[in-house]
C-alpha cells in the first residue's frame, strides 16, 4: 500500500482528487514496460514475431477488462478513453439506426462529454430527453420509464457520477431499457474496478471504461459492445478497420496491456479496497462533522463509492478554502475555479443553492491514500474553514440569527 | 491559476479583519456582492468629525482575490478622508494585485464596497443633521 508514497516527493501535496485521475500502480507500469522497448511489434502485423508477441499482449488485456465486467472478450474493444467510448456508442448508436428511431434518453449530471455528444446529436435533428435527478443524485426509474418512447434507440445512463460518486441503479435500468426494447449505454468511467459491474446481470448493452480512472495508463480506455442480441454501431474513426471496424487506427500495445494489467488488480484487489477506504471515507467524515458545524454532503452517502466525498462547508467559499489547504489537492465545485463562473450543474441539480454550491469541495480518496494522510486533511481543512469562517459576513450574519436569503442582495 | 505574492500575501494574512458597530453613528457599512455569485464583502469605516477614516474593517465570502481585494483597500482607505477614499478606482486595485483577467470583477467589488460604505455615512449625517435642525 506504500508504493506510491515511495513515488510521491515529500514536497508534493497529499493528492485526494482520484476522480479527476488516478496515479498508474507501479505493476501496471512493470507489465508495461516490455512493449516500449522490445516487445514493440505491431499487433497488426501478421507476418512474423513481433506482430503476434504484440498481438498476444493485447488480446490478454482484452481478456482481463471482458472478466471485470463479465463481458466476452470480442466484446470489447480499445478507444483512446471514455470520451471516445461515450461518443462513439452514442452517435454511433444514433447515427446507425437513425431511419427508424431518433429519440436519446439521458440524465442532467452525465459527464460533458455525453451531454455535448448529445447537443450535438441535437443539433442534427435528434430528439434528447434529459432526466432529472433526485436530491440524492440518483434517478427516479419511473420518470425513466415514462421517458422511452417507440422512437427511443438508447438510453445513456452514468454507473457512477464524477463529482458526487453516487451509483445508479444499473440492474433496474437495464430491465426497463431491455423490457422496452432500447439499448443501455453507461458511462462506467467511475465505476469500472470500483464496483462489481456485470453486464448480463445488469443488461447492459454498451460500457465506457477509462484507463487513467483505474490505475492505468492516460491516453486508454475501452468501449464494451453488445454482439447479443448484436448492438451496430457507424465508426467515428475509419480506416484499417480494426478492432471489429469500430474503431480504425494501429492499437498502442503498451497502452492495452496497462489497461489490462490496471482491471486484473482492480477486480482481484477490489473487496479489500472498497472496505479500506469505507473505513477512510468514515473517518474523514467524523473527523470534520465532531469539530465543523453546518457542513453538509452532497449526494446520497449509502448508494456511494466509498472513494468520493463532496461537502458543502457553509459560508466558506470553494476557491479560497483550497488556497488555504495548500497541503492537499482537491477539487471544487465552485464556479471560481473556473472561466464559467457558473457554480457546479452537478449540485444545481441536486437542488443545492447557487450558494451552497460554491462552498463545495470534491474530496478523492483512493488505492494509496493513507490513514496518516485523512488525519492531515482533516487537521488542514477544519483549521482553514474556522479561519475563513471568522472573515465570512456570511457566517457572522447566521450566528447572529440573520437569514441571509432575507436580504435583497444586488447580483453582479 | 499563479497569482501574484502581493495577493497571497494580502489572502494569507489579511488586514484588519472584524466588525464595527453598524448602528453607532460615525460608522458607515458597506455590503455589496450576492451569495449565489460566490463573492460578499462587507467593508466599514469609522470616520472622524473632521471627515477622515479613522479606522476600517472587512469581513468577505468570496474567493482569495476578493478577500485580498477588501484587505488592499481598507489598508488604503485609512487615514484618508471620505472624499479621497471616494475616488480609489478598482483599476488601481486590480493593477496592485495583479488580478487575472477573470478576477476583475474582485476589484469591482471592492470599489462598490467603499463607495457603499461612504453612502451609508453620509445618509446617516445627512439624518443626524436633519434632527439636530428639526431640535433647533
Amino acid at each position: 500500500m506504500n508504493a506510491f508514497s515511495q513515488i510521491r516527493r515529500n514536497d508534493q501535496p497529499i493528492y485526494l482528487d482520484y476522480q479527476a485521475t488516478t496515479p498508474m500502480d507501479p505493476r501496471v507500469l512493470e507489465a508495461m514496460m516490455p512493449y516500449f522497448t522490445y516487445k514493440f511489434g505491431n499487433p497488426h502485423s501478421r507476418s512474423h514475431s513481433y506482430g503476434w508477441e504484440a498481438e498476444e499482449g493485447v488480446e490478454k488485456a482484452r481478456g482481463q477488462l471482458a472478466r471485470l465486467i463479465g463481458a466476452d472478450e470480442k466484446e470489447v474493444i480499445f478507444t483512446s478513453g471514455a470520451t471516445e467510448s461515450n461518443n462513439l456508442a452514442i452517435r454511433g448508436v444514433a447515427e446507425f439506426y437513425k431511419d427508424r428511431k431518433n429519440h436519446i434518453v439521458t440524465t442532467v449530471t452525465e459527464h460533458k462529454c455525453v451531454l455535448d455528444t448529445c447537443r450535438h446529436l441535437e443539433q442534427n435533428g435528434f430528439e434528447v430527453t434529459y432526466l432529472p435527478v433526485q436530491k440524492n443524485g440518483l434517478i427516479d426509474l419511473q420518470v425513466l420509464r415514462d421517458a422511452i418512447t417507440d422512437k427511443t434507440v438508447v438510453v445513456s445512463i452514468m454507473a457512477v457520477n464524477n463529482e458526487i460518486g453516487v451509483i445508479q441503479p444499473l440492474a433496474e435500468i437495464g430491465k426497463i431499457c431491455r423490457e422496452k426494447k432500447v439499448f443501455f449505454h453507461t458511462d462506467a468511467a467511475q465505476a469500472a474496478g470500483k464496483i462489481p459491474l456485470d453486464v448480463e446481470a445488469m443488461n447492459i448493452d454498451l460500457l465506457s471504461i477509462s484507463g487513467h480512472k483505474i490505475y492505468g495508463p492516460k491516453g486508454i480506455g475501452a468501449l464494451y459492445v453488445r454482439r447479443k442480441p448484436r448492438v451496430r454501431l457507424v465508426p467515428l474513426i475509419v480506416g484499417g478497420g480494426q478492432e471489429r471496424g469500430f474503431r480504425s487506427g494501429t492499437l498502442p500495445t503498451p497502452l492495452c496491456v496497462g489497461l489490462g494489467e490496471a482491471a486484473e488488480i482492480c477486480m482481484k484487489e477490489m473487496d479489500g479496497e472498497a472496505k479500506r477506504l469505507k473505513k477512510l471515507q468514515e473517518r474523514m467524515l467524523k473527523g470534520l462533522h465532531a469539530r465543523l458545524p453546518e457542513i453538509y454532503v452532497n449526494g446520497d452517502l449509502e448508494q456511494r463509492i466509498p472513494g468520493n466525498l463532496n461537502i458543502s462547508f457553509a459560508h466558506v467559499e470553494g476557491e479560497s478554502l483550497m488556497m488555504g489547504i495548500k497541503g492537499l489537492s482537491v477539487s471544487s465545485g465552485s464556479a471560481c475555479t473556473s472561466a464559467s463562473l457558473e457554480p457546479s450543474y452537478v449540485l444545481r441539480a441536486l437542488g443545492v443553492e447557487e450558494e451552497m454550491a460554491h462552498t463545495s469541495l470534491r474530496i478523492g480518496l483512493g488505492r494509496f491514500t493513507t490513514e496518516q494522510e485523512v488525519d492531515t486533511a482533516v487537521a488542514d481543512l477544519v483549521h482553514q474553514v474556522t479561519k475563513l469562517r471568522e472573515m465570512s459576513p456570511l457566517w457572522e450574519m447566521s450566528q447572529e440569527g440573520i437569514d441571509i436569503k432575507s436580504i435583497e442582495w444586488a447580483a453582479h | 491559476m499563479a497569482y501574484s505574492e502581493k495577493l497571497i500575501d494580502h489572502y494569507e494574512n489579511p488586514r484588519n479583519i472584524g466588525s464595527l458597530d453598524k448602528n453607532s453613528e460615525d460608522v458607515g457599512t458597506g455590503l455589496v456582492g450576492a451569495p449565489a455569485c460566490g463573492d460578499v464583502m462587507k467593508l466599514q469605516i469609522k470616520v472622524s468629525p473632521e471627515g477622515l477614516i479613522e479606522d476600517a474593517k472587512f469581513k468577505t465570502f468570496g474567493c482569495g482575490s476578493a478577500i485580498a481585494s477588501s484587505s488592499l483597500v481598507t489598508e488604503w482607505v485609512k487615514g484618508k478622508t471620505i472624499d479621497e477614499a471616494e475616488t480609489i478606482k478598482n483599476t488601481d486595485i486590480a493593477k496592485h494585485l495583479a488580478l487575472p483577467p477573470v478576477k476583475i470583477h474582485c476589484s469591482v467589488l471592492a470599489e462598490d464596497a467603499i463607495k457603499a460604505a461612504i453612502a451609508d455615512y453620509r445618509a446617516k449625517t445627512a439624518k443626524k443633521d436633519e434632527t439636530k435642525d428639526a431640535a433647533e
